[in-house]
């Protein structure tokens, strides 16, 4: 056993020997509180009662977190800790920049707004089934994937919000409910399974998995396959977020569930597979990822202008609501396609707008079924006149989903334009602008039937605002409109973070104070 | 499957199996063992269990509802990981007490408590997936 030796032993060779600072702890705190939180509300799985008050407090500390990690980083840089001591690139590294932590923040304080709307909306039945602990550990693997370090640990959070994801999906075991399940099971774990052996091929030729290691070694790598990984990823990715020719599971799975599931997967997990398809392709693979970028740009606009066509085409508004979130995929895409600093904070300030704005209209789309007990847009009607407050939210939505003035949508757009116009790329920009318009028609249609035309059957339910369910929509797109009106700060850390990607020194810096293992 | 032998046997076996998972998990700090196929013995002696007397007996047994054991592991392993900021050392850093009990010195680690944390989450996955599947055939 290990005892203490009598023989002294240079331990400065393998560990970490100086003191961890308190505020280092911000790092692993997110991933580990909801991890934590999950277990406990998994052996207070009867006392339904306390989940929700449980969940919705450690949410609101998640934020604080994610909002004070972030501040960190801005304030020093990015910053690291490193698993059980070990000396990266040995132990596994959780490593946040900027990027990473803005995203956390978004994502935590989407989760919040749909712990906030799940009270009026997941039944008593479904609370038993175990929404909010799936939920908790769902936000540990969305989490966990913004702050490792490690790209084999990137692999684990995937598959810890995976599954949770199935839970959720399947919360109430209806038979359409398994039916979505179904493709979409089948399918991200195809996209799963190719991601590990891309990461499996990667590991065999250069031999580690930090990521700050891997931008070292990649750099100096003469003859390695790196062409097939950087397709290998690009697929597996591509697949997660949903992108043009791989996308067919998300429409087919995301309008069985409770809309507020559906709200948080619209919202985070294909912006999860954004978020890798940047970190890995862009930071380790910054060449491969230039020469594949046709091909790229070809599946985002094929991706955004498809989406935006099947939206018109669409009756249920849920399904309507699918291909807005793939659209939106399409400009992010486009974003990564260009690959200047400008194309690329277009696309992360994309992403943070599209996890707000996605969740929001699932959530509105949820409340106007709700008001109206239809889901088609053949049926629905009438909901300007019972609840005009309601309407106007909902259309300051539609506006920024769209990405019309004066909202959040709008910004993002403008960047992708102009850097897409920048490189020459006009077809790029002109699929952008086509698809932003399509989606306009396709909302307009819906506030037209679902808002201004009278209903069919006079609704005999009184119209009482739920604040339960309004109060998340309003304060989501409360944020919408703020960053829509001041985007100069958003973009400012959509600019230092696609900075941080491209010129990733800080971040090895981090990893490696004293100047790297090489 | 139930027969007088299998039902006769069936309460040693699963005391010996859930004994010999004990063993494998403190057995695999060093050597081949640990937590996850410990946790995985145990479960098949509760399965076991299950098939002899039914699912009901198993439940009465084990006292808590597999999730909740489940529950505790993750519980215990994430706050064996969290233990070390109070030494000022980064999160899952193994930390060593060795107390002398009854003469014998033994070593407790935050690695050890994390491994039972392990072997408690697949005893109660595991035994909540089998117990389901087991109550399906019982019906």
């Amino acid at each position: 056993m290990a005892a203490t030796t009598s023989t002294p032993v240079d331990l400065s060779a393998a560990l970490v020997m100086t003191p961890t600072a308190l505020a280092d702890w911000l790092v692993v705190l997110p991933p580990a509180l909801m991890i934590g939180l999950g277990a406990v509300l998994m052996m207070l799985r009867h006392r339904i009662r306390l989940h929700g008050p449980i969940a919705i407090a450690g949410l609101a500390l998640l934020v604080l977190i994610d909002a004070l990690l972030l501040w960190k980083v801005l304030a020093e840089g990015p910053v690291t800790m490193v698993m059980g001591r070990w000396l990266p690139p040995f132990g596994i590294a959780f490593s946040v920049d900027v990027f990473g932590a803005v995203m956390a923040l978004v994502s935590a304080v989407v989760a919040l707004a749909a712990a906030v709307a799940a009270l009026s909306d997941i039944s008593d039945s479904g609370l038993r089934y175990g929404f909010f602990p799936f939920l908790l550990l769902l936000m540990a693997g969305v989490s966990g994937a913004f702050l490792t370090g490690d790209i084999f640990n990137l692999y684990v959070w995937f598959e810890v919000l995976l599954i949770s994801s199935f839970g959720l999906l399947i919360l109430g075991s209806e038979r359409e409910q398994i039916d979505g399940a179904m493709k979409y099971a089948v399918l991200n774990l195809l996209g799963t399974t190719f991601f590990l052996i891309a990461v499996g091929y990667l590991y065999a030729v250069f031999g580690t998995l930090n990521m700050a290691d891997l931008v070292l070694k990649v750099r100096s790598a003469s003859g390695a396959p790196l062409m097939t990984l950087s397709a290998l990823f690009i697929l597996a990715f591509a697949m997660k977020a949903a992108a043009f020719p791989v996308n067919f599971w998300l429409p087919a799975s995301y309008h069985t569930p409770r809309i507020t599931v559906s709200a948080l997967f619209g919202g985070l997990l294909t912006k999860i597979g954004i978020y890798a398809l940047l970190r890995v392709m862009v930071m380790l693979f910054p060449l491969q990822t230039e020469e594949l970028s046709l091909v790229v740009a070809v599946v985002a606009a094929l991706t955004m202008v498809l989406a935006a066509l099947s939206m018109i085409a669409q009756n249920d508004l849920r399904r309507l609501a699918g291909y807005a979130v793939i659209a939106g995929i399409g400009n992010m895409m486009a974003g990564i396609a260009i690959g200047s600093v400008a194309g690329l904070s277009g696309a992360i300030f994309y992403a943070l707008h599209s996890i707000l704005a996605m969740t929001a209209l699932y959530l509105v789309i949820g409340r106007a079924a709700a008001l109206t007990g239809q889901w088609t847009l053949q049926s629905i009607g009438g909901i300007y006149a019972r609840q005009p407050g309601f309407a106007f939210v909902s259309l300051a939505l539609f506006f920024a989903v769209a990405g019309l003035p004066p909202f959040s949508g709008l910004w993002p757009k403008i960047v992708l334009v102009k850097a897409s116009l920048d490189i020459g790329a006009w077809w790029l920009a002109g699929s952008i602008l086509l698809s932003g318009f399509l989606s306009t028609i396709a909302l307009g249609r819906v506030f037209l039937f679902a808002y201004w035309r009278p209903a069919a059957v006079p609704l005999a339910v009184p119209a009482r605002l739920d604040w339960r369910a309004f109060g998340p929509i309003l304060a989501l797109v409360l944020l919408i409109t703020g960053f829509g009106l001041f985007p100069e700060w958003p973009l400012a850390l959509s600019q230092q973070a696609a900075g941080g990607l491209l010129d990733p020194s800080a971040y090895i810096g981090s990893v490696f104070p004293t100047g790297g293992a090489q | 499957m139930n027969t007088l032998i299998f039902r006769t046997v069936a309460p040693f076996l699963t005391a010996l199996m859930i004994l010999f998972s004990v063993f494998v998990l403190l057995r695999g700090h060093n050597e081949p063992g640990g937590g996850f196929i410990g946790g995985l013995i145990a479960a098949s002696a509760f399965a076991i269990y299950g098939i002899a007397y039914g699912v009901a007996a198993v439940r009465r047994a084990i006292r808590f509802h597999p999730m909740s054991i489940a529950g505790f592991g993750l519980l215990l392993s994430t706050v064996s990981g969290l233990v070390s900021v109070l030494l000022g050392v980064p999160f899952m850093t193994g930390l060593w007490i060795y107390p002398h009990l009854f003469g014998v010195e033994v070593p407790l680690s935050s690695v050890m408590t994390f491994d039972i944390g392990v072997y408690l989450v697949v005893v109660g996955a595991i035994t909540s997936i089998a117990l389901a599947l087991e109550e399906k055939e019982s019906d």
